[in-house]
């Protein structure tokens, strides 16, 4: 019988690189960076680990897991890479921890990773139809905003919102990501913008501009972490201040929504899928109250708009009153990327769904750079990570919590 | 009786002003404009849009053959008509065969089409003329090529135009020529090729079936025929005791151009959208020699008048203002060089999703009745695995469910839109919108598909090249 993983497993250190456009560092340098920081946030010596799982999503790597231990000089121990699209940094974290409370292994280290500047032009390149070479997709290149879009227009005409007014909902949400961007240190983009600056920006795919898409960037990002019963063991450092897993939801599609009549683009199935598993396990019935913050999947500013009406934290249609309302502000009702998110911070595909957890874990831990972005009394938090297209998506959510709650 | 029993045509919906042209090179360039291919369109996709123009009504399961005519198929080696015929959705048991190396091809088809009609080897054979010739830049052929496709289907029953004779000529003048490996077309002066090729050619085959025939030239209510230009055409006309303003029906100069061998057949389309019962038509086409015939308009052609053919094409059309995105359409310059990864595709998967590509096919749940497309193993709908049955997409309309217009794609002329299409009858179609502008993009707009180039793996990837159906807003 399936049991949940509620505070089975906790996380005791976390590390994240230098984020940006690294011209200078390479995956050497960015695991490197991520996981000595979470080494030495630990207290632990990476000789202790026994296990690794590892997430980095483009193709031109293999056996991924040599990378690590070549960066780490890990010996001998399994490293084991997962990739679930852009929710890879989600699955690296999950693996850990069933591997942990399988009682396979009792310290092991989860660092998702992404290179993404060394293709030598802007934008990315993506991949296509999931085991096939279709020639549509073959022509997708740089598809992630203009499939996004898609979702843009068709939430704009179910809930009966001009051109203009989508626009400026959409706005809005980049705006409140720049704020909340340029108030931490570890972010990428570090400017605020105006609703007008985001509305009138250069169009990447209509509707959706400049400013409602997230950055591509190099970055990495680590956890070390152990069973609960251990931590007196392991977490040296943070022997009180850790945190424990809440829940893990992992939903992939059936994947034809682009080809199926009744999907509509304004809803992220997987999301819906892997908010209820992990909302059952983590035990959280009202998400909207008992978060104290959710970190979203906004590459897009509609993926944010539609993944936290997905996910139940807003009716369906309501985003537009909830970003007029400031209620995902810091402050708000409910703090959506409080750390400036994909957007502030860009997307290295597998790293972000571990940097979302740490976002957490810093702010649980008193520990928000900035202390005008530092919350209070936090609880529990939501790491939204998801891959794919509206339609095609896999999402996995990582609810973590205090220890005590 | 042997004859015409359908005709189609088609015209790109890209003009360019011969003012352009004018502009770019600072001299003058005529008047008028030419219908220009899309990026994605070739000689292949035109043919077959207006073989599916001729099919209008038609079962397709009865073309017993699909013989293609043009001077610039895409493949030197690799048939074009096969591939028609698997985008027209023709049987496969069907003879299949391209005509070329002359702007004649178009009745070199049509002759081989009567001859086999009439041998009884076929019941139907569908013969298109279609041409996208490349002129070369800032040459004399720039402002006059154009663009364009003519389908005809030829049977021994139905018929709506009997063929009432013929009269070849073989000829081994040279006016226009290209080697195997020109690029651009060569050609001798003009006042030789009009003197000595179409002035005499031409009258030759055309006086040649008409006393074959023992018609004389008042016998006919419409004549026509392909021309060096249209001074040189109403010569011909009157060489042969033709009234140019009331009998001669003047080839698309001023608003297609020269569409190589599909200006006569696409002439011949213009003349049957008025023609009546009873009227003699004098069809002819120079290249290479001439061919000549004597056309006798049925009672069976008012059952034949709801096609696009050539007055709905013409009609409907966008201006190309901007030569530099023509240029970059044709790839006839060097361009810089480009770190973007290269789009794959695979000869092998395209085969073996053959249907969906070229024929837009895909599957309707047998149990619940779910139309979905690609083809897969289960149902999207009842989730039941491998019943199914094929269904053709290709010739649905639908509505335009939601869109996006991407600036930032890898395309050749910018934007890229895709669109979600929710198709009348079931079934949704996820596409690169084509032929659009991207201003009257709409949610709701109703939409068709069209078969195209999707990318051509000569420029990048594997070689060969990509078709496949591309949605489109209703074209008219």
């Amino acid at each position: 019988m399936a049991e949940s993983i509620r505070d089975k497993v906790a996380i005791i250190g976390m590390g994240l690189s230098k984020w940006g456009e690294r011209w200078d560092t390479g995956i050497f340098d960015l695991v490197s960076e991520a996981c000595n920081e979470a080494f030495t946030d630990a207290g632990i010596d990476k000789k202790q680990i026994d296990a690794c799982w590892t997430g980095y999503y483009q193709n031109e790597t293999a056996t991924t897991g040599v990378v690590i231990a070549q960066t780490l000089q890990l010996q001998q121990i399994p490293i084991t890479r997962v990739e679930n699209g852009c929710a890879s940094g989600a699955e690296v974290i999950r693996g850990a921890a069933l591997g942990l409370a399988s009682k396979q292994y009792d310290l092991v280290l989860a660092v998702g990773f992404e290179k993404l500047k060394d293709v030598g032009f802007g934008g990315m390149a993506t991949a296509g139809a999931p085991g096939m070479v279709y020639p549509m997709y073959a022509a997708e290149f740089g598809a992630a905003p203009g499939r996004y879009a898609l979702a843009a227009t068709a939430y704009f005409r179910k809930w009966g919102l001009s051109k203009e007014e989508g626009k400026r909902t959409l706005a809005k949400i980049s705006v409140k990501s720049h704020h909340n961007g340029a108030r931490n240190p570890r972010a990428m983009l570090r400017r605020e913008i105006t609703v007008e600056q985001a509305m009138n920006a250069p169009i990447i795919a209509w509707p959706l501009g400049l400013f409602d898409c997230c950055g591509v960037c190099d970055g990495a990002g680590a956890a070390v972490m152990c069973r609960t019963e251990d931590v007196k063991k392991f977490a040296v450092k943070h022997p009180h201040d850790y945190i424990t897993i809440k829940g893990f939801g992992v939903a992939a599609s059936p994947g034809w929504g682009k080809e199926d009549t009744r999907f509509d683009f304004t809803y992220w199935d997987a999301t819906e899928a892997a908010a209820k598993q992990a909302f059952a396990q983590a035990g959280i019935k009202n998400p909207r109250k008992e978060l104290s913050l959710a970190e979203v999947h906004d590459c897009f500013s509609i993926a944010e708009l539609i993944g936290v009406e997905s996910m139940g934290i807003c009716p369906y249609g309501k985003g537009k009153e909830d970003v007029e309302s400031g209620a995902w502000e810091q402050g708000g009702e409910i703090p959506i990327g409080i750390s400036g998110g994909l957007k502030s911070f860009g997307h290295p595909i597998g790293a972000s769904g571990c940097r979302e957890v740490m976002e957490f874990y810093l702010q649980f831990q008193g520990r928000a750079e900035d202390k005008s972005r530092q919350l209070k009394d936090v609880k529990f938090g939501l790491a939204h990570n998801q891959g794919g297209f509206p339609g095609q998506f896999i999402c996995g959510i990582t609810i973590t919590g205090a220890p005590d709650v | 009786m042997v004859g015409i029993v359908s005709y189609g045509a088609y015209i790109p919906m890209l003009r360019m002003s011969r003012d352009v042209l004018g502009q770019v090179w600072g001299k003058s360039a005529g008047k008028g404009e030419r219908a220009i291919a899309n990026v994605d369109e070739d000689s292949i996709t035109m043919a077959v849009e207006a073989v599916v123009d001729a099919l209008t009504g038609m079962d397709r399961q009865k073309i017993d053959g699909i013989y293609f005519a043009s001077v610039s198929a895409p493949y030197r080696e690799k048939q074009s008509a096969s591939i028609v015929k698997a985008a027209a959705d023709l049987r496969d048991d069907i003879d299949s065969a391209d005509f070329g190396n002359s702007i004649r091809s178009g009745t070199n088809a049509l002759n081989a089409a009567l001859n086999a009609v009439k041998a009884g080897a076929a019941k139907k054979v569908a013969v298109v003329a279609s041409d996208t010739r490349m002129p070369a830049p800032n040459s004399d052929f720039e402002p006059v090529f154009g663009d364009g496709a003519a389908a005809f289907i030829i049977g021994d029953s139905d018929v709506a135009v009997s063929v009432e004779g013929s009269y070849s000529v073989s000829s081994e003048f040279l006016d226009v020529w290209l080697k195997a490996k020109d690029k651009f077309h060569w050609t001798w002066e003009d006042r030789f090729i009009k003197d000595e090729g179409w002035e005499k050619i031409l009258p030759e085959a055309i006086k040649g079936v008409m006393k074959k025939c023992n018609v004389g030239p008042k016998d006919f209510a419409k004549a026509v025929f392909n021309g060096a230009d249209a001074r040189s055409h109403g010569d011909v006309a009157k060489k042969v005791g033709l009234d140019p303003k009331t009998q001669v029906v003047t080839p698309l100069f001023d608003s297609v151009g020269d569409t190589g061998s599909a200006t006569a057949p696409m002439t011949l389309v213009q003349a049957l959208e008025d023609a009546k019962p009873g009227d003699k038509i004098l069809f002819a086409n120079y290249g290479d020699g001439a061919d000549a015939y004597v056309l006798q308009v049925q009672p069976q052609i008012e059952k034949v008048r709801n096609r696009r053919g050539i007055k709905k094409h013409l009609a409907s059309k966008a201006m190309l203002a901007n030569y530099g995105i023509y240029l970059r359409m044709r790839d006839v310059m060097e361009w810089g060089p480009s770190v973007r990864p290269l789009r794959r595709s695979a000869v092998s998967f395209v085969w073996r999703e053959r249907k969906a590509f070229y024929s837009a096919y895909g599957q309707k749940c047998k149990k619940c009745g779910g139309i979905q497309y690609p083809r897969q193993r289960a149902c999207m709908y009842c989730l039941v695995e491998d019943q199914f049955e094929p269904i053709r997409l290709s010739d649905k309309t639908g509505k335009l469910f939601t869109y996006s217009i991407d600036e930032r794609a890898n395309e050749i002329v910018l934007p890229l839109i895709r669109g979600v299409i929710d198709l009348d009858g079931g079934g949704r179609y996820y596409s690169q919108l084509t032929d659009r502008d991207p201003a009257k993009v709409e949610v709701g707009m109703p939409m068709e598909l069209t078969f195209r180039l999707f990318f051509d793996g000569g420029r990048e990837g594997t070689g060969f090249r990509n078709y496949m159906w591309k949605a489109r807003p209703v074209r008219c």
